[in-house]
């Protein structure tokens, strides 16, 4: 078993107990409340991670959510997770986390010789290394490069986990839980106002758990204890701890990821691994506080070299020291106070390195004022820096571990998702939220650059006070407790000049000092350029401890400000988040909803193939016993019908009831041929257009009464179709007396197709109601009652082609009413038929569907010009008069049927004429529909061919270049079944 | 974004569908000499501005009202939603 050699006393953590982790194999212990970093740490484990390109030897450098280097591979299976923050990673027993981008093992690492070449490696290597030859890039160079690429990998299993989203209300959303968001929440809650208070951390309390301060007379971390107590006893508040606020959106509303299990081996039964959550927010207060920079220098990416906040959170809330020997790099005082906490904890402070010449003194340690670090030793570890000390003398510093401060960035993150830009703030040497907030935010403590403790209590309950006031909800000023308000003291500076190694800016992406030169060398000046000529911010943690430091470089070779030199735009979200919380539940099956027709049920009985309609199930074919093909199945279930009797599920199609004294006047307009004088009980079919003259959708239109029609769509168009119709009634004619309603899944309906339709439908239909021809003719309709007094609805209208009917009960009798209907079909042997069959019959008839009508073609194309009514005011019938659209050889719907009958006409390939070349220039058309036509044994199409009305009996090629086959067909008619009509009118 | 809905108060934006310029409510007149032209115009010409912007939306997951939000395209800023048949009458639609 392995000591802790670097735990200390004290700190956030539960020292009783023991938990037993492991890393890269390896067995190490750790306590309830640390992180794997600290955990690691306490272990005197400091290699972590290989870098990005040169895979060189990386360590932690921060303890929060902005962690570049050390990235693990956490669990396993289907629950592996790459690129995990060590430092956001809760410890649980049995945790087994491994690191990265490293073969054979993380202290020998093959690709390390990359390291070697990094002269040939630097920004824009790709750009000017693999650009010759041109067809090496796909097969040759992206292979290599995407292999030795990437830092985590992931098993390409399902994940098991749930993921959910939820919605959330709240007056004031209070984005981060330090001292500015506790003094905030607290100021709000006792107010009385819905309050959320959100945090990423696990303990809440930011700062206050890391220091060694106190507030109100108690320790720092006492007092963030108690506030959260007596905020959690608020009914009006809501305690969200593991939740990144990650984006602010339009109109105060704020995406959140709560990581309910995340710190669990496995979610609890029935437990969501994460929630996304919405909140709407009336008022936001953001309290993100800051986050600290490091100062380039040569070599600074050894294990051991880390931020000197972090350096002392360790110490302070995980009871850690990062090394037995440390010393710090700072240019502000607070890189002094990381210096005074770990001689207070006990910690060899081997020297403070300050790079102002007018650096306070310290106790305890040796002070460098006015002096740089210029290098360091140690191949896997720090063992040593180098200075440059003011009198211009080397010294070597025995050092295991460097805290290293360039000042404090305030999070101006989500201050900059509406596309506001942050201001400088000269005092600071940072970035404070500007100006152009998203609507209702405003904030507080270090985010707002109030860096002091006591400044972050006050701008906190401050802000909260103010946010209610704009909602007329009054909070009283709280007393503030004591505590440290202590001024920034700092002088900017960002990297060493001086030094043999290279200078590292953003340690994931292994940008350097040197690439910010060279890019600004190619005139990528820009800071956008920047970013992606030397991938500077683009990392998982995008730049939150590197852009600073990049931009200063390119403000200094710029001559420019660094205001001047501006930011890159900061977009959510604010840290990296499972792909798998913005799905939510929204996957495999329930990706989206499935719609079962009223007979689902009794098809399933009937061992029914099913084909996905939009979101609609329905029935594709039935095969019977011994079928084996599904061709015998749908050949069968035509042949019967056209014989017989065959009854199919129509439900699917739309319908929209339309009612009211201006009804006909309404669907004239809506349709392009006329409705105005259709009698009451009869059915027309009608063809809608778009504005712009394109055919749109087809179907019937039944005249139930004077003022009472039912619309039919097609099955694809049923939402847009009644879309538009609102459109239209709202927006172009809002005085005409209609109403709309979708009944789509208020009728269960039924198409009984064939010669013996009419006698199985008399058995259903009750006896005062007449059937025959004369009595019900084709395209009639009325309100009826079948199975003695159940209400229904016919039409007969028929899309086989054949002798046919549609019937229409209330969908809670669909499955009783296609029961009824097969068992008083048995004596004529009825057929249930699918999809395919429908599909099949109404090619053979030459019925236009969305394969016709796709979006291209007209009236005239279909065979409808003379449809389009030019005597009333209807959608699109003005566009459809243009010249282009009525060129005399513009393309007409016909039928083809291939010269050889064995051959195949296949739908998408394209007409050409007999002899000469096959290409676009020479196309007459194309096949839109194809089916193999059991009642004429062939294999015959629809399609639109050029001047096509007057080609009857040409023989063309159908070419398929895809396929590589061209297949001679004859024009025909379209339609190849009853094309007189006699069948339907009978 | 949350359209604030004359008759149900403030609704989420993923509840709507979004049409585009509020002028598509100014049909031309299918009998005017020059209706070819007008209606050309009518279904193909925009203006894109960055700013105030007058257009169409339609509470689909919800009353089925067409509403003319008045929108900032530049900050999403919504300064006035209008049902839209209240808005084509009084540019003069009716029957």
């Amino acid at each position: 078993m392995n000591k802790q050699i670097n735990r200390l006393n004290g700190g956030l953590i539960d020292h009783d107990q023991s938990l037993s982790f492991k890393f890269d194999g390896k067995r190490f212990q750790g306590h309830p409340g640390d992180t794997l970093a600290s955990a690691l740490l306490a272990n005197g484990v400091r290699l972590m991670g290989r870098s990005f390109k040169y895979h060189r030897p990386r360590g932690v450098l921060t303890s929060g959510s902005e962690e570049p280097n050390a990235l693990v591979e956490l669990r396993s299976s289907g629950r592996q997770e790459p690129n995990t923050r060590a430092t956001v990673a809760e410890l649980y027993d049995g945790l087994a986390a491994n690191s990265q981008n490293r073969w054979p093992s993380l202290e020998r690492d093959v690709l390390s010789i990359n390291d070697l070449f990094s002269n040939f490696l630097t920004a824009g290597f790709y750009y000017k290394t693999f650009m010759w030859p041109k067809a090496f890039w796909e097969k040759l160079y992206e292979p290599i490069i995407r292999n030795a690429a990437g830092l985590g990998s992931i098993t390409g299993e399902d994940d098991p986990d749930v993921y959910d989203k939820g919605f959330l209300h709240c007056d004031l959303l209070v984005i981060g839980a330090g001292p500015a968001g506790l003094m905030a929440a607290l100021t709000a809650g006792r107010a009385g106002a819905r309050v959320i208070l959100a945090d990423e951390d696990f303990v809440l309390g930011g700062r206050l758990n890391a220091e060694s301060i106190e507030v109100g007379g108690v320790a720092a971390s006492d007092w963030a204890a108690h506030a959260l107590a007596e905020l959690s006893a608020m009914d009006n508040v809501r305690v969200l701890p593991r939740t990144t606020v990650i984006g602010a959106f339009d109109h105060g509303i704020y995406g959140a990821v709560e990581r309910i299990a995340d710190h669990l081996p496995t979610p609890a039964s029935g437990q969501p691994r994460q929630i996304m959550w919405r909140i709407y927010s009336k008022r936001a207060l953001l309290c993100a506080g800051a986050t600290e920079r490091p100062i380039a220098f040569s070599n600074n990416d050894r294990p051991g070299i880390m931020l000197a906040g972090a350096m002392r959170a360790y110490a302070n809330r995980w009871a850690v020291r990062a090394h037995e020997q440390v010393a710090v790099f700072t240019n502000n005082d607070d890189g002094h106070r990381t210096a005074a906490d770990l001689i207070a904890k006990g910690v060899h402070v081997t020297a403070v390195i300050d790079t102002r010449a007018d650096a306070p003194s310290v106790d305890g340690t040796e002070l460098f004022a006015g002096a740089q670090v210029i290098g360091s030793k140690g191949r896997l570890g720090l063992n040593s820096v180098t200075i440059r000390t003011d009198k211009g003398f080397t010294r070597e510093i025995i050092c295991g571990g460097l805290a290293v401060s360039g000042g404090w960035n305030p999070n101006v993150h989500l201050t900059c998702h509406q596309r506001g830009r942050p201001k400088w703030d000269e005092d600071l040497a940072a970035f404070v939220p500007g100006d152009n907030l998203p609507v209702g935010m405003t904030v507080a403590g270090a985010a707002a650059g109030a860096m002091s403790t006591y400044g972050a209590l006050r701008t906190g309950a401050e802000g909260a006070i103010a946010a209610l006031s704009d909602l007329d909800i009054p909070a009283g000023v709280p007393e503030l407790p004591e505590a440290e308000d202590s001024p920034v003291k700092l002088r900017p500076f960002w990297h060493v000049s001086e030094g043999k190694g290279r200078a590292w800016i953003d340690l994931q992406n292994d940008v350097t000092v040197k690439d910010v030169k060279l890019a600004h060398q190619e005139n990528y000046v820009s800071v956008e350029h920047l970013k992606r000529y030397t991938t500077l911010g683009m990392a998982t943690d995008q730049g939150k401890t590197s852009n600073m430091a990049g931009l200063a470089v390119m403000a200094e070779l710029t001559g420019k400000s660094i205001p001047e030199t501006g930011t890159t735009i900061f977009r959510p979200p604010y840290t990296p988040m499972a792909m798998g919380a913005l799905a939510g539940r929204a996957v495999g099956k329930h990706f989206h909803p499935v719609r079962e027709t009223p007979s689902h049920k009794w098809a399933i009985e009937q061992g029914a193939v099913f084909t996905e309609v939009g979101d609609w199930l329905r029935a594709q074919w039935f095969p019977k016993e011994g079928e084996t093909h599904w061709r015998q199945s749908v050949d069968r279930e035509v042949l019967q019908t056209r014989a017989s009797v065959g009854v199919c599920d129509v439900t699917t199609l739309g319908k929209i009831d339309v009612q009211g004294a201006d009804a006909a006047e309404f669907l004239n307009k809506i349709y392009a041929n006329g409705f105005a004088k259709l009698a009451v009980g009869k059915v027309r079919y009608g063809l809608m257009l778009r504005e712009d003259g394109i055919a749109y959708d087809d179907g019937t239109a039944a005249r139930l009464a004077e003022d009472h029609f039912v619309v039919t769509t097609t099955t694809a168009n049923a939402v847009l179709v009644y879309r538009r119709m609102e459109f239209a009634r709202q927006c172009l004619w809002p005085d005409l007396d209609v109403q709309l309603i979708s009944t789509t899944e208020a009728w269960a309906q039924y198409a009984v197709a064939g010669p013996n339709s009419r006698k199985l439908l008399e058995k259903i239909v009750d006896a005062c109601f007449d059937l025959s021809n004369e009595a019900f003719p084709f395209m009639s309709c009325a309100e009826i009652t079948i199975c003695e007094g159940c209400r229904a609805r016919l039409f007969r209208i028929s899309f086989s082609g054949e002798l046919a009917y549609e019937i229409a009960v209330p969908t809670r009798y669909g499955d009783a009413m296609i029961r009824a209907l097969m068992e008083a079909g048995e004596e004529f042997d009825v057929v249930p038929y699918g999809t395919e069959a429908l599909g099949v019959m109404r090619i053979e008839k030459g019925h236009a569907a969305g394969n016709e009508l796709n979006g291209t073609t007209t009236a005239l194309n279909l065979g409808m010009g003379r449809m389009v009514s030019k005597k009333k005011d209807c959608i699109g019938n003005i566009m459809s008069e243009r010249e282009g659209l009525n060129q005399p050889d513009a393309l007409r719907l016909v039928g083809f049927k291939p010269v050889d009958p064995g051959q195949q006409v296949v739908a998408g390939g394209h007409l050409m004429k007999a002899d000469g070349p096959v290409d676009a220039a020479h196309d007459q058309g194309y096949v839109t529909s194809a089916a193999f036509s059991p009642v004429l044994q062939s294999s015959i199409g629809i399609g639109y061919l050029k001047d096509g009305a007057e080609r009857t009996g040409e023989v063309l090629r159908l070419a398929n270049p895809l396929e590589g086959t061209e297949v001679k067909v004859e024009v025909v008619s379209a339609h190849f079944v009853d094309p007189d009509g006699g069948r339907q009118r009978a | 974004m949350i359209i604030d809905h004359p008759l149900l108060g403030p609704r989420d934006a993923q509840e709507f569908v979004y049409l585009g310029d509020a002028t598509l409510i100014d049909r031309p007149d299918w009998q005017a000499e020059n209706a070819a032209e007008a209606f050309h115009d009518y279904l193909y010409l925009r203006d894109n501005p960055a700013g105030e912007h007058r257009e169409l939306w339609y509470h689909e997951q919800g009353d089925r009202s067409w509403l003319v939000v008045t929108r900032n395209t530049l900050t999403h800023e919504i300064t006035s939603v209008e049902l839209a048949r209240d808005v084509a009458r009084a540019r003069g639609r009716g029957r």
